[in-house]
């Protein structure tokens, strides 16, 4: 008979290992089951040289094996020392079938017959070991494999890689990314478009497919696997290719059947859901453990942690305190009142409305990335025009904002549970307005990532943040001395809206008394002349639409519709219009607009009379600006072609004030009437380079300019995510002897971007620099302002924001 | 609207031309400096009769001679990109309108004495500055719409690009050809010259271009050959028509360019030169006259 182990720890990835190691090290009889002949599979089959995280950066490793962000090589020769060297006890290519059993007396059976006898089982089999395998025929051809270890490795082949998801895409890329390794690539997808895939991903693969590096073959499948050649079913009939290896990346599935055999229970019959689990990770089958990315923590700390604390639960801890607690004491030691981590997490969750959402374990993530701080009254808490994106919880006591800069004595206060610092989380920009502390008071403040984290994962958490910052927007908008109290009966039915790129929020002649606050985005207002769509205005966020059926009633006089992705609140009339009688000085205010807005129309209207051809312009100028992105911009570089004579004064006035290299291409970009957009940033109202920064470098500056700050670590997200291509990746060429001495002898590459045979010259250490993003920063803290637009000799080239040049202005420019 | 608060810095920028700058501020300036003086030549009291050496004579002498050197210094205000609140336009529109003037005061100053001399030479060597810059300045004002309508949405880099990818097409297409019919295709090839040399590229003149040269040569191969030769011939034909094409569109592109900085190959040197006879013309009258 066979021994009985304490533990049977099946799959020895990150959790798994950590489990094992530690049971070791505590002299624990285990057992870790390893179903290939290495250790941690998954992190074994990245690409060679992958960088792998280490987030949450502040969380504390707990394991008897290291970890810490490097290179996979680094990685996994640090586990395998470690297992070492704590007596790990490994069975390779021992792979579970099946669990029977019950806690004392468990039986894993593996595929080649043997039977493991165990009194409790811990699962750490993650979600990633069972690749989905080829299943026609030849499938199981040598030439077939479901990972890519060197990309650099292959040269001169025939590669088809199956599986448009991220792997599938990264993994085809890296095989074209040295053209002279003269791979000739088909990456084949069983759909229609690539909707798995990170949107860079796709980007970047269909700029491969463009320009001819990469076949890209959608809905298609293999039918016949033979050796040099592959069979695929495309919607056109079936095609023949040559093939030298096939690389199949089309996903790997939860094993949820072996789980659910064990009698385990999962929290859902939805695909994604995960084990059912108590705190000390147990199943609902007793005695079976299950940890790491089967258990809903992909990360590889969490799941090293895991694996040491279901260890120590089994051998019978109960006080096991977290491995994080350290961290929270040290953050909450200065604070007043003596309570103890687990009280501060839930006085902080049952006071701060944002908060209330969230289980225990959720708060100490959360807490993990937030601050928690005690002001005294009348201390500030931050300034008008300071920087900072973090938003704000009162936990306790109440805050007052100087909404008036001259006058420090008009405050607005901001009671207990409610948050603020909100709109440097929405925009990203400075902060608009003082803040201090009314009373003494406790706050939590939270960084913008870990805002937005909490808003994606956390439903009510989202929906709090909306209703204050509509709230908010509305009394902004509106001002006439509104208070929150007014608002009582409006806001409950308003209506937060998602609207797509050119659909109406309402069309001319409809019946409709309705108010739009544009919360985000901007909207095109068009009215049907002579048969003709023709622009009438361009409205930025932070404003609003639809006023002149409410307040004259009558049908909508224009069409109203969104020239980008964009939120709008939609406030029902009725409500709107009691609200207008008790207050006369908002109606005031809102006739004053419709009557400059009517100004505004009749203008166009007249026009069209009398300049056909100048309103047509005007209105198809102003579309093709929209068409161009310009809806959601704040400030763009434009380029009058009519006076621009290609001296290129503007590149090399932008290369000159930024360490040599230029972020604006002007021959680049589309033009219309003479105007032309040329590629460099606009300073986009939401920019999408910000959405995924992981070290927060992109900023934005005082006078709205977006700008990345020396923290940029070169990841290249913000380069992808830009749709508009404005971003590069580069390092700064060394620096330029000064303009006289090239004037006067000749020495340096002169004004502008140096060539690349001057920086090849250069002196080594001066060339050796990371690459680093580089965009447009409007020449932020320069006293006079962007340097393309000061260095341009004939005034072609102009810096416009939307709501200025989509004006009547564009129209006289066309008379004139 | 709902913009934070904006710092002071200087931001905006107008939608005008350098020669609408301000609403004409420095054609106005140039005009009332012309009409002053004017009126102080008129109305001055010169004896024996006016020249450099009367009190207005060295007034307008001292002025013209400033001008000129501030005009001049537009090249380094062009090329050095400081950080304050300059505005390229601005400069140039003041240099031209004051360029201009600089025609009635330093006529002015001569008092109309003119010889073979260094000051006469320092007059006329001005008065061609002045004259190409005129040019300059119309070109700038009516060749950027032709540069922008040759390229449409097309960068350099791209019709390079394309004729490359041309090349590579014919070099593919002709490997089926016999070695007499492939020799007139290297010569599209291998002797295509894109922009050729400075007088090229300024009268846009490639009528003797080999690409056109091997079209021509082609057309009786065309008419013999048989078979795969033909087809390949044909395409091939094909292949250099287009290329034909693109090289009138780039070539187009370089002609335009190319006028838009000559004038600057005369402006510069002669202003230079100017300097030069300046300095001697200044030096010679206060230690000769």
């Amino acid at each position: 008979m066979s021994e009985v182990f304490r533990i049977a720890i099946v799959g020895s990835g990150p959790s798994g290992l950590s489990a094992a190691a530690h049971a070791a090290a505590k002299g624990i009889s285990h057992v870790l089951l390893e179903k290939t002949d290495h250790l941690s599979d998954t992190i074994f089959r990245y690409q060679k040289g992958k960088h792998v995280m280490a987030t949450p950066s502040l969380l504390v490793l707990r394991s008897d094996c290291d970890f810490a962000a490097g290179k996979r090589e680094t990685v996994l020769a640090q586990w395998n020392a470690d297992a070492e060297k704590a007596g790990v006890n490994v069975r390779y290519k021992a792979e579970a079938k099946a669990i029977t059993g019950a806690k004392g007396d468990f039986s894993i059976a593996l595929t080649n017959g043997d039977v493991i006898k165990a009194e409790t089982v811990v699962l750490a089999i993650g979600t990633q070991g069972n690749p989905n395998l080829m299943r026609c025929e030849g499938g199981d051809l040598p030439h077939v494999q479901y990972t890519l270890d060197d990309p650099a490795a292959y040269i001169d082949e025939h590669i088809v890689v199956f599986g448009g998801g991220d792997a599938g895409i990264e993994n085809a890329l890296g095989l074209i990314a040295d053209q002279a390794q003269g791979n000739a690539v088909t990456l084949v997808d069983r759909n229609a478009d690539f909707a798995r895939a990170k949107d860079a991903n796709v980007k970047a693969l269909l700029q491969a497919r463009d320009t001819g590096r990469m076949t890209v073959m959608s809905e298609t499948q293999a039918s016949l696997v033979e050796v040099g050649w592959v069979t695929l079913e495309t919607p056109q009939g079936a095609s023949r290719v040559k093939c030298d290896r096939i690389i199949a990346r089309m996903g790997s599935a939860p094993p949820r059947k072996f789980v659910e055999d064990a009698g385990i229970a999962f929290t859902s019959e939805a695909r994604t859901a995960f084990p059912q689990l108590s705190p000390t990770f147990e199943t609902t089958a007793p005695g079976i453990y299950v940890i790491g990315a089967l258990a809903g923590y992909p990360l590889i700390k969490h799941c090293m942690n895991q694996g040491h604390d279901v260890v120590e639960y089994i051998n019978g801890a109960t006080d096991l305190k977290p491995a994080d607690e350290p961290i929270l004491e040290a953050k909450l030691a200065g604070l007043p009142g003596k309570l103890s981590v687990t009280q501060w997490l839930e006085f902080l969750r049952a006071r701060v409305e944002i908060l209330y959402g969230l289980s225990p374990l959720q708060m100490r993530e959360f807490l993990l990335d937030s601050d928690v701080r005690a002001f005294h009254a009348g201390d500030v808490i931050f300034e008008r025009n300071g920087v900072g994106t973090s938003l704000f919880g009162i936990a306790q006591g109440s805050v007052k904002v100087e909404i008036d800069p001259k006058n420090p004595k008009i405050t607005v206060p901001i009671p207990q549970g409610s948050i603020f610092g909100e709109v440097g989380l929405i925009s990203g920009r400075r902060r608009g307005a003082t803040v201090r502390a009314g009373e003494d008071c406790i706050v939590v403040e939270i960084p913008r990532t870990a805002a937005l984290k909490l808003m994606a994962q956390v439903a009510e958490a989202r929906e709090t943040v909306n209703r204050i910052t509509t709230e908010r927007q509305i009394l902004q908008i509106f001002k006439s001395g509104l208070t929150p109290a007014d608002l009582a009966e409006v806001l409950p039915m308003a209506e937060m809206m998602e609207v797509k790129p050119g659909q109406p929020i309402m069309t001319e002649g409809d019946e409709g008394d309705d108010l739009f606050i544009i919360r985000s985005g901007s909207m095109v207002v068009e009215k049907s002349v002579g048969g003709k769509q023709v622009f009438l205005s361009y409205v930025p966020a932070g404003s609003y639409s639809g006023e002149m059926a409410l307040l004259d009633g009558g049908p909508r006089t224009a069409t109203v519709k969104a020239a980008i992705r964009s939120q709008v609140v939609r406030l029902p009339g009725e409500p709107f219009r009691r609200l207008l009688a008790k207050k006369p000085e908002l109606a005031n205010r809102m006739r004053a607009e419709v009557a400059s807005r009517r100004k505004v129309n009749a203008f166009v209207e007249g026009r069209k009379d009398n300049f056909r051809g100048v309103a047509d312009m005007y209105s198809s100028v102003a579309s093709f600006l929209i068409d161009q992105g310009i809806g959601e911009a704040t400030d763009v570089l434009l380029i009058d072609e009519s006076l621009c004579v290609g001296c290129d004064n503007c590149e090399k006035a932008c290369a000159d004030s930024h360490e040599g290299l230029s972020r604006l291409n002007r021959e680049a970009g589309k033009t219309y009437a003479k105007i032309h957009v040329p590629t460099s940033c606009r300073h986009c109202e939401h920019p999408y380079c910000m959405t995924d920064c992981p070290p927060n470098a992109i900023q934005r500056g005082p006078d709205g300019e977006v700008f990345i700050s020396d923290a940029c670590i070169g990841c290249g997200n913000c380069q992808r995510n830009c749709p508009y291509d404005v971003i590069q990746m580069d390092k700064p060429p060394p620096e330029k002897p000064g303009l006289l001495a090239w004037m006067l002898f000749g020495m340096g590459p002169g004004p502008g971007e140096p060539d690349k045979d001057w920086r090849e010259k250069q002196p080594k250490e001066a060339v050796e620099k990371g690459k680093v993003a580089i965009k447009c920063d409007m020449c932020i803290g320069k006293a006079g302002g962007p340097a393309c637009v000061r260095a341009c000799p004939t005034g072609a080239a102009i810096r416009v924001s939307p709501e200025e040049f989509l004006s009547v202005a564009l129209m006289e420019r066309g008379q004139g | 609207m709902a913009r934070a608060a904006q710092s002071k810095r200087r931001k905006t920028s107008t939608h005008e031309s350098f020669l609408r700058h301000r609403g004409f501020l420095f054609l106005k300036v140039s005009t009332i400096l012309c009409i002053g003086v004017v009126l102080a030549y008129v109305f001055q009291d010169a004896h024996p009769r006016p020249s450099g050496g009367t009190a207005l004579g060295y007034a307008l002498g001292t002025l013209g001679a400033l001008l000129i050197v501030w005009l001049g210094l537009l090249g380094l205000r062009k090329r050095a990109i400081t950080d304050g609140p300059y505005s390229l336009k601005a400069w140039v529109s003041a240099h031209v309108y004051l360029g201009l003037s600089l025609i009635v005061i330093a006529t002015l100053h001569t008092g109309f004495h003119f010889g073979w001399n260094v000051h006469t030479l320092a007059y006329g060597l001005m008065l061609l500055v002045i004259a190409s810059g005129a040019v300059g300045v119309w070109f700038y004002a009516t060749l950027p719409k032709a540069l922008s309508d040759n390229r449409g949405e097309t960068t350099r880099k791209q019709m390079l690009a394309q004729i490359h990818a041309l090349d590579e097409q014919i070099h593919e297409a002709a490997q089926p050809l016999a070695r007499v019919d492939a020799d007139i295709v290297r010569l599209s090839l291998e002797k295509t010259d894109i922009g050729g040399g400075f007088w090229r590229r300024l009268f846009g003149y490639y009528g003797d271009c080999a690409n056109l040269r091997a079209i021509d040569q082609l057309e009786p191969a065309l008419a013999d050959a048989k078979g795969r030769e033909a087809v390949a011939l044909r395409k091939v034909e094909e292949l250099m028509r287009r290329k034909a094409d693109a090289l009138a569109l780039a070539r187009r592109q370089i002609h335009i360019t190319a006028l838009l900085e000559a004038w600057l190959f005369v402006h510069v040197p002669s202003t230079f030169a100017l300097l030069a006879a300046l300095t001697a013309h200044i030096v010679s009258v206060f230690l000769y006259w």
